[in-house]
């Protein structure tokens, strides 16, 4: 399933995992949307979320705080999260601020997947 | 890059977002929301909630993250309790230190533990208490540090200034609200005294009645058509109702006269506009010149009017519009001792005396307005209603008013030789 409408924010499942793009820079506006792609997802009944951050340069505190909601909303509904392909430096500020505590830190998408359901994919083009 | 620069980094970045948001204008609940995502972004917080400060030691929630938006139902503060947040150490306000917490940390605990809140901090704006702050636990898992409880400190006292800012800001524009209300009520209290003392007016002269009320609308059509403003249409309307307020003094039975008076009551009538300008230069008008419109309103271009023989530049453009809307009304009106002019009769005078009576420039705009209504092009008939709906009859109107302002606005130069 695809999703490039009204939010803006790109997702797709793999089975009952849900994978959402985060974009260029997370803040307020980025987050927000972000965050609710994440809580559809989540209610639509998938059981395991992916958040790429392939396209992300930076992360600011409000970005910090919209991922620490998600990753509450996940931990509530017993959902398991992962953050694909996340670069160095905010690496380096998630595991600062503990938030590597509570996800999965994947290399990209398809290991994120592997580590969340047990099983490859394809390669996806986005 | 060390942890502790990475560190600073980000806490400099949320500082300076946090000072951008309350500087800003925009929705006060998305400033208190987007500051407390800072403050719990920066420290990595999970959750927290804002709440203000209200009537009677009530509290009243303003924003909630992560926690539910009933927390502060039933809550209150205390003055004791305020005081107490003045003056003890941060270390105090930690939920989970049962020894020297404040009282209103203590009252709380329970609820507070259940909904997962650590840290309880006052938010303070010049001595007072304003409100307080609500934060849970760091995701890392690690107890809050001295330099976080600094950090902490330092973004809730910009959230507190934020908050009291706003509803500063809110005040001051419910109280401008207010005033601009109460300025309309003025307004429109002085301008039905004036219309009730324009009646009171006109009932001394028993032959002219409604006349002030006619002088004031015929006025106010001929300024907005000459472009003036809103505030400016207002004062000529005001000076229309109140151009005659000089026969106030002038003697009853000359006024009332049903035949042509002689020279000394001729020269007590015209007493009127100078006795009018001594009555209404003391007021403090809300509108500019209104005196001086009732004490030119008889002058002419060409030097021949009263009181004083201005020419032309020397009159001011609201008397040359209150002369043409009161000569206009005299014109259209019937009197005892004579029936009202017919239009095209009126249009010839307009005509003749436009340069020498009348400022051309104003006739055409009147003409112009009368036009507009003439031929459907507004709806509102003010002119016509006040006419009568007999009077405009006939099909030349339309030809009548348009040769009008086709003669006056290019004749306006002609007849410049005064005095």
């Amino acid at each position: 399933m695809d999703n490039t409408n009204g939010s803006l924010v790109r997702s797709h499942c793999v089975g009952t995992t849900a994978v959402v793009y985060a974009s260029d820079y997370l803040n307020k506006l980025t987050g927000e949307k972000i965050e609710r792609e994440c809580r559809r997802q989540l209610d639509g009944g998938c059981h395991a979320l992916v958040i790429d951050f392939s396209d992300t340069k930076l992360v600011n505190s409000i970005g910090i705080s919209i991922l620490l909601g998600i990753i509450d909303v996940a931990e509530k509904s017993g959902a398991r999260i992962a953050f694909s392909e996340v670069n160095t430096q905010t690496v380096q500020l998630f595991e600062m601020l503990g938030l590597t505590r509570h996800v999965v830190l994947a290399k990209d998408e398809r290991e994120a997947l592997l580590v969340l359901t047990g099983f490859e994919t394809t390669p996806i083009v986005h | 890059m060390e942890p502790s620069t990475q560190k600073l980094i980000h806490t400099f970045g949320a500082l300076a977002d946090l000072g951008q948001e309350i500087a800003g204008r925009g929705d006060f609940s998305e400033m208190v929301r987007t500051s407390m995502h800072l403050l719990l972004g920066t420290l990595a917080l999970r959750r927290g909630a804002v709440a203000e400060c209200v009537d009677e030691g009530a509290i009243r929630c303003v924003s909630v993250w992560g926690v539910g938006d009933q927390i502060f139902t039933d809550f209150s503060i205390s003055e004791a309790e305020k005081q107490e947040f003045l003056t003890r150490n941060v270390s105090d306000f930690l939920v989970s230190t049962s020894a020297s917490a404040t009282a209103f940390v203590s009252r709380y605990r329970e609820r507070l533990l259940e909904e997962g809140i650590e840290l309880v901090l006052p938010m303070i704006v010049r001595d007072e208490v304003t409100g307080v702050v609500l934060l849970g636990r760091k995701a890392s898992g690690e107890e809050v540090s001295p330099d976080d409880f600094e950090t902490i400190r330092a973004m809730v006292r910009h959230i507190g200034v934020g908050i009291h800012t706003h509803r500063l800001l809110e005040q001051v524009a419910q109280r401008a609200e207010e005033n601009r209300r109460l300025y309309e009520e003025l307004r429109t209290i002085y301008s039905a005294t004036v219309r009730a003392f324009a009646a009171a007016i006109d009932t001394k002269d028993k032959y002219t009645h409604g006349h002030s009320e006619r002088v004031g609308r015929y006025s106010e059509i001929i300024a907005r058509e000459l472009g003036w403003s809103e505030a400016e249409v207002e004062g000529i309307q005001i000076a229309g109702y109140l151009h005659d307020v000089g026969k106030l003094v002038v003697d009853r039975d000359i006024i009332n006269a049903p035949y042509n008076i002689n020279a000394k009551e001729s020269s007590e009538l015209n007493r009127h506009p100078a006795a009018g300008y001594e009555i209404l230069a003391p007021i403090n008008h809300p509108y500019a010149d209104i005196p001086l419109m009732a004490k030119y309103h008889h002058e002419r271009l060409d030097g021949r009017g009263y009181p004083d023989g201005l020419v032309d530049e020397q009159i001011p453009i609201g008397a040359k519009i209150v002369s043409l809307a009161d000569s206009f009304d005299a014109m259209t009106t019937d009197r005892p001792y004579r029936r009202r002019r017919s239009f095209e009769d009126v249009v010839r005078d307009l005509r003749e005396n436009s340069g020498k009576q009348f400022d051309p420039k104003v006739v055409a705009a009147f003409a112009r307005a009368l036009l507009k209504e003439v031929n459907g092009q507004i709806k509102e008939r003010r002119i016509t209603k006040m006419l009568g709906k007999d009077y405009l009859q006939g099909e030349n109107v339309p030809t009548l008013l348009s040769d009008l302002i086709t003669d006056l606005t290019g004749a306006g130069s002609e007849v410049r030789s005064y005095k």
